[in-house]
């Protein structure tokens, strides 16, 4: 039987019925059309499916759609500002911190929810927040700078919205 | 791709006591209760069970609360997330211990959402709060349509994923007692990737007499090592009543080793999880040892 979920993705509001079975990851792909959350495992050992729930990183595959009832949900799509790619995105860009990609939108739901909990993170942090993520192409230390170098962005843009 | 999990219908209780109606009237083979599933669901989507009824108390927010009391000690309600424990400041001030675990407890994204309460009703015999807990000599509370019980840590889970919960219980609290003068309390998990579950883990908590000299009080948790996690006394009487030396603590290594009962599978066999527990079990004694001394 199907359930009502309600709830807030991307800044958007939802109003729709689900069957309860579904996983949020299944939701967003299938019932919302936001393909940019990945699947790969499943089982909630790659963090590939990252999203964040009311600012915090979770693994879309492992929580209940029904779960995110009355929550804020962001994915991948909700990053970019328009055009413009959101600084952690294109800090990515930048460092080369991918290459296939698969993985890069947990990656980068990830750190954009380290980031608000720890805007200067050192590089053992950063590894240590990130330890669930797999990457298959194995760019490690690049994604690590593009984290620390995204930190320094947000800093210096957080202090230009200061002083305007 | 709509079957990742079978059918089921979906029960979310708004309070406590009615979620515990709803246990009471389903069948135990038929229903399953979820907290953050970040367990439940693995194994759901594996089809290893697929219940009829999901009764969903990860709403029950008057479970989700850490009260600190100087004579009552710690009291973490069942559904707080693993996330909130490790940073919760008065954890890590008096408890830093359980703060540490939670460090290490699977990824973020999985404390994020998964509740601690969740874990240990899980009870997977290689999860990390339950032998903490038996060092810090916590209690359960649960609790049924006919009141409450209490059981100590150590006597919560009986086998592999089975524990004292009752038909129509929910665990709904942790407690932990305030830690004895110079004490100190580690613990170490050992596992091949950060974040997975233990291959072995040891939880030593060590209270030395007023002139720091002999071991007054030791608890020993191992996990991983047996079909639950289990207190290892043995091991704990050699050390209790004498001044802890380096070889007293190979010792009781060779001792909490013997009466652990691991078997051999994937990951590890028995000859490899018996020597772990050797060694952690002087690596953390003298861990905790040094914290006590500091205490």
């Amino acid at each position: 039987m199907k359930k009502q979920l309600k709830f807030v993705v991307n800044g958007n509001p939802y109003d729709i019925w689900i069957e309860p079975r579904l996983l949020l990851v299944q939701v967003l792909r299938d019932e919302l059309g936001l393909k940019g959350t990945h699947r790969a495992c499943d089982e909630g050992c790659c963090c590939v499916c990252t999203v964040n729930i009311d600012g915090k990183a979770v693994k879309s595959c492992s929580v209940l759609a029904m779960q995110a009832n009355g929550k804020e949900v962001t994915t991948i799509e909700g990053m970019k500002n328009g055009a413009e790619l959101h600084p952690i995105q294109q800090a990515f860009v930048d460092n080369w911190a991918f290459q296939c990609g698969f993985c890069t939108s947990g990656q980068i739901m990830a750190s954009n929810a380290l980031l608000k909990e720890n805007p200067t993170p050192t590089r053992e942090e950063v590894q240590h927040a990130m330890d669930g993520h797999l990457c298959r192409c194995t760019g490690y230390n690049m994604i690590n700078e593009a984290i620390r170098d995204a930190a320094g962005r947000l800093q210096a843009q957080k202090a230009q919205e200061k002083t305007k | 791709m709509k079957n990742i999990i079978f059918d089921f219908e979906y029960l979310a209780p708004k309070t406590l006591e009615e979620a515990l109606t709803l246990l009471s009237q389903y069948d135990e083979d038929e229903r399953k209760v979820i907290a953050g599933g970040q367990s439940l669901l693995i194994i759901m989507r594996q089809k290893l069970i697929t219940p009829k009824y999901l009764i969903d108390i990860k709403g029950l927010t008057d479970l989700d609360y850490i009260k600190f009391d100087k004579k009552e000690g710690l009291k973490i309600g069942a559904l707080t997330i693993h996330r909130a424990v490790e940073k919760s400041p008065v954890i890590q001030k008096e408890f830093s211990v359980l703060s540490e675990m939670e460090q290490n407890l699977s990824n973020v994204e999985t404390r994020n959402w998964g509740t601690i309460g969740g874990d240990i009703a899980h009870s997977d015999p290689c999860g990390d709060p339950i032998p903490v807990l038996i060092a810090l000599n916590a209690r359960l509370k649960m609790t049924g349509l006919n009141g409450e019980r209490i059981v100590d840590a150590e006597d919560f889970a009986v086998d592999f994923y089975e524990t004292v919960l009752q038909h129509d219980e929910l665990l709904t609290e942790i407690q932990v007692p305030i830690l004895p003068p110079n004490t100190g309390v580690k613990f170490t998990k050992y596992n091949q990737i950060e974040g997975d579950l233990a291959l072995a883990s040891v939880a030593m908590s060590i209270t030395l007499d007023e002139n720091k000299k002999t071991c007054s009080d030791v608890r020993i948790g191992l996990g991983g090592v047996a079909p639950a996690p289990m207190r290892a006394k043995k091991a704990e009487d050699i050390l209790k009543g004498k001044k802890i030396t380096d070889a007293l603590l190979v010792e009781a290594g060779q001792a909490a080793s013997e009466e652990a009962s691991p078997t051999t599978d994937i990951q590890a066999s028995e000859e490899y999880r018996r020597e772990l527990v050797k060694v952690l079990v002087k690596r953390v004694g003298s861990e905790a040892l040094a914290r006590a001394e500091k205490a």
